[in-house]
């Protein structure tokens, strides 16, 4: 099959071929990485710009790197460092860069459909590198790779995700991912961390994490954000650690003997993952951030690439 | 000077009338309506002929931001009241959330000056109830009232503070004009930018729970119930506080509610897609809460439509969604909408809408108007039920275009619009007055 779509926004609108495709993709373009010489002439002449609204070491260094192994140009749009900073809307900023003539734009924003109103009105390539509480979709789908790549499928699977999903973008682009490729998939956290309705996606809810994490193949740890505590969705950092912090004795006792952990980063060493955890066996974490690369290279070829494709048939 | 309105389907709720009549004008008041009226009382008069139209008492809306002062950029009481007449509307009360906020007798009687001057319609300003809508110490009620206010609201914020709402409702009683809360308990709903239920989960984004609406509700009525006040409840979007309104007005509560035209055919469905002129404050909300709102509507539980017009410049209506500004215009779609997606159906018989619409809210804030009896100020609509329209933003009179609405084709539609006896709009014709 071929990729038809001008943009990544959601993994919500794909299908389940389509995602397989950006799987098989990155799995394809992965061995660029061991080469000596890590370069290939893919999207050279293209322009790539990463346009970020929120700090982000990881995603963005991970699109850049995806990008200048590929040979496109790369250029970084932080908020500290353009005209962001001086009031420009979103829009303003986004149809001075599309004034640039770039192939690609990666967006991350803090609010919820960004990506979908710059998308709208840009005509070149949109990728959602994370939309408020909305979706992260390159993030599944690398999560989604590491997975079938330990696992060698991803039908039949149950995984657990434990954590903030209400504020979680992560966890809603994987829990439609997951349950688009055949997994079952449970949701754990206090009710104060629970989004409404989430039942409706298809998903299992638990309140207790030795309950959610036995017998899963997957374990996936969501960051704690300090706010939520001043919001008053959680008492205090130690009791959240106390009732929902992945411990080695807490694994052992619950968890089968190759569950995989996994976790999108940046990790809360001892609040939701102790670090014998973090560091242990079961942790998947380094694999998911070079799989990152992977799957952005992906994205990024299948976006940019295939309208070359296109235009020379 | 006369104006014989001949042959229209003459709707008018205050007197039970619903038959095919005239109704003759003459000196701005409302002369004599009947099958037949006598030859020599509608000689010389000019013939506005309503034959398969329907004639009502004139439309009022008690709830529309004209935003000025202040907010010229948005709308200004010329195009705003424009906008009313454009929409079949007589009479319309604007909000007090100007700049300056409309919590001194300087900026009733600015606003008043105004009108005379530059407005297409009646014009009744409402009142803050605290001085600069900051909830923290009550405005100069009196002196408000005095000067032409014919109500009191915070509107577009919840006055969180019990005690001070108490003492408002209090002060006001012996000025026969009512308090509108702004019902949301801001300490559920902070944050949040739409309806709390499946889509909000779905989208990410933060929604306000029912409750939020719920909980003010039930404290204004026990508020109303305390002090003997009259509350009005503005914008009421949930189905909980349909039935709590339903609930007081059987013991007795002197509680009366509008709904707005968005929030009887829309649901939060529509914030798919993240188009920020589907956002507003209450949020849209579920199918139920839908239903029990036209239900309420229906059964006089709801007293009157009221539109919230809420216009916003592009700018603001553009970006982010949890970052633009909260709500839609209303005035040139309100008829349409509910004559198409509640009359039509079904839902709602038209003597019903036209009472919600006319008769109702005169009776809500006691404002002149609402029937057609002779003495009354000739304040009509005319309605044309059966035409199709399609609406197009770009063509409002109103200053703004913030409309979920747009490219809709909807059947129904106002036809003309007489204000004190004169013709001031009417289709294809366009102004007159």
């Amino acid at each position: 099959m071929a990729w038809k779509r001008k943009d990544l926004l959601t993994i919500q609108e794909l299908d389940p071929a389509e995602i397989t495709l950006v799987i098989d993709t990155a799995a394809s373009l992965r061995e660029i990485g061991g080469r000596e010489i890590k370069k290939v002439p893919t999207l050279r002449g293209k322009t790539i710009v990463n346009l970020f609204y929120e700090p982000s070491t990881r995603t963005r260094t991970s699109f850049e790197i995806a990008g200048k192994w590929l040979s496109a140009d790369v250029i970084n749009f932080a908020a500290s460092t353009s005209s962001i900073g001086k009031g420009e809307t979103l829009l303003d900023t986004a149809r001075n860069i599309e004034a640039m003539s770039p192939d690609v734009v990666v967006v991350r924003h803090s609010s919820a459909g960004a990506a979908e109103m710059l998308a709208r009105h840009l005509r070149c390539g949109v990728v959602n590198a994370g939309d408020g509480a909305h979706e992260h979709p390159t993030q599944a789908l690398l999560d989604l790779l590491t997975i079938r790549e330990r696992k060698g499928h991803l039908d039949g699977l149950q995984v657990a995700i434990v954590g903030d999903i209400a504020h979680s973008r992560v966890a809603r682009s994987n829990i439609h991912g997951m349950r688009k490729l055949g997994m079952t998939v449970t949701v754990a956290g206090p009710p104060t961390l629970i989004p409404p309705h989430v039942q409706e996606f298809g998903v299992k809810v638990s309140h207790r994490l030795e309950d959610a994490i036995r017998d899963v193949d997957v374990i996936m740890m969501l960051r704690l954000q300090q706010e939520r505590m001043t919001a008053g969705l959680i008492p205090s950092l130690r009791e959240y650690s106390r009732y929902w912090g992945l411990t080695l004795d807490r694994l052992r006792a619950s968890a089968r003997a190759d569950v995989l952990i996994m976790h999108p980063g940046p990790v809360n060493r001892g609040v939701e993952l102790s670090p014998e955890v973090a560091d242990g066996p079961y942790s998947v974490i380094l694999e998911q951030t070079g799989n990152g690369v992977a799957v952005r290279m992906a994205v990024l070829f299948l976006l940019a690439g295939t309208r070359v494709t296109q235009e020379a048939a | 000077m006369k104006l014989l309105v001949r042959n229209g389907r003459v709707i008018d709720p205050a007197t039970g009338t619903d038959a095919v009549q005239d109704v003759l004008v003459q000196d701005g008041t409302i002369a004599a309506t009947g099958a037949r009226l006598e030859r020599g009382a509608v000689e010389g008069a000019e013939v506005l002929d309503a034959g398969g139209l329907v004639v009502c008492p004139g439309l009022i809306d008690i709830h529309v931001h004209l935003r000025e002062p202040g907010y010229e950029y948005k709308e200004t009481i010329r195009t705003g009241t424009r906008a009313a007449a454009a929409g079949g509307f007589t009479a319309v009360c604007g909000m007090a959330n100007t700049d300056p906020v409309n919590d001194n007798r300087a900026v009733t009687d600015y606003i008043l000056a105004k009108a005379r001057a530059e407005a297409s319609v009646r014009v009744y300003p409402i009142g803050a109830v605290t001085r600069g809508l900051a909830g923290k110490e009550l405005a100069e009620l009196a002196e408000l009232a005095e000067a032409g206010c014919v109500a009191f609201s915070d509107d577009g914020r919840a006055v969180m503070n019990a005690e001070l709402y108490r003492r408002a409702m209090e002060y006001t009683l012996p000025f026969g004009c009512p308090v509108i809360s702004h019902a949301e308990d801001t300490t559920l709903s902070h944050g949040a930018c739409m309806n709390e239920g499946t889509v909000s989960t779905e989208l990410g984004l933060k929604g306000a729970p029912a409750a939020a609406e719920d909980t003010m509700v039930a404290r204004d009525i026990l508020l109303a119930e305390l002090t003997g006040a009259h509350v009005h409840i503005a914008h009421l979007s949930t189905a909980g506080a349909v039935r709590l309104v339903r609930e007081a007005k059987a013991r007795g509560v002197r509680v009366t509610a509008e709904a707005a035209p968005h929030h009887l055919v829309l649901t939060d469905e529509a914030v798919r897609g993240y188009d920020p002129n589907t956002k507003m404050n209450p949020p849209l909300r579920s199918r139920r809460d839908v239903e029990a709102l036209v239900e309420g509507l229906a059964d006089g539980t709801v007293d009157c439509v009221a539109t919230d017009h809420a216009p916003h410049a592009l700018a603001e209506k553009e970006g982010e969604y949890d970052r633009a500004a909260n709500g839609i215009v209303g005035l040139e779609t309100a008829v349409s909408l509910l004559l198409d997606r509640l009359v039509r159906p079904g839902l709602l018989d038209l003597p019903t809408l036209v009472a919600r619409m006319s008769t109702g809210p005169a009776r809500v804030l006691n404002l002149p108007g609402g029937t057609l009896a002779p003495g009354a100020p000739a304040d009509i609509t005319l309605l044309d039920p059966g035409r199709e329209v399609t609406v197009d933003p770009s063509r409002f009179e109103s200053r703004s275009r913030n409309t979920p609405f747009g490219g809709w084709r909807l059947r129904g539609a106002p036809a003309a619009t007489i204000v004190g006896g004169k013709l001031i709009w009417r289709t294809g014709g366009g102004f007159t007055g």
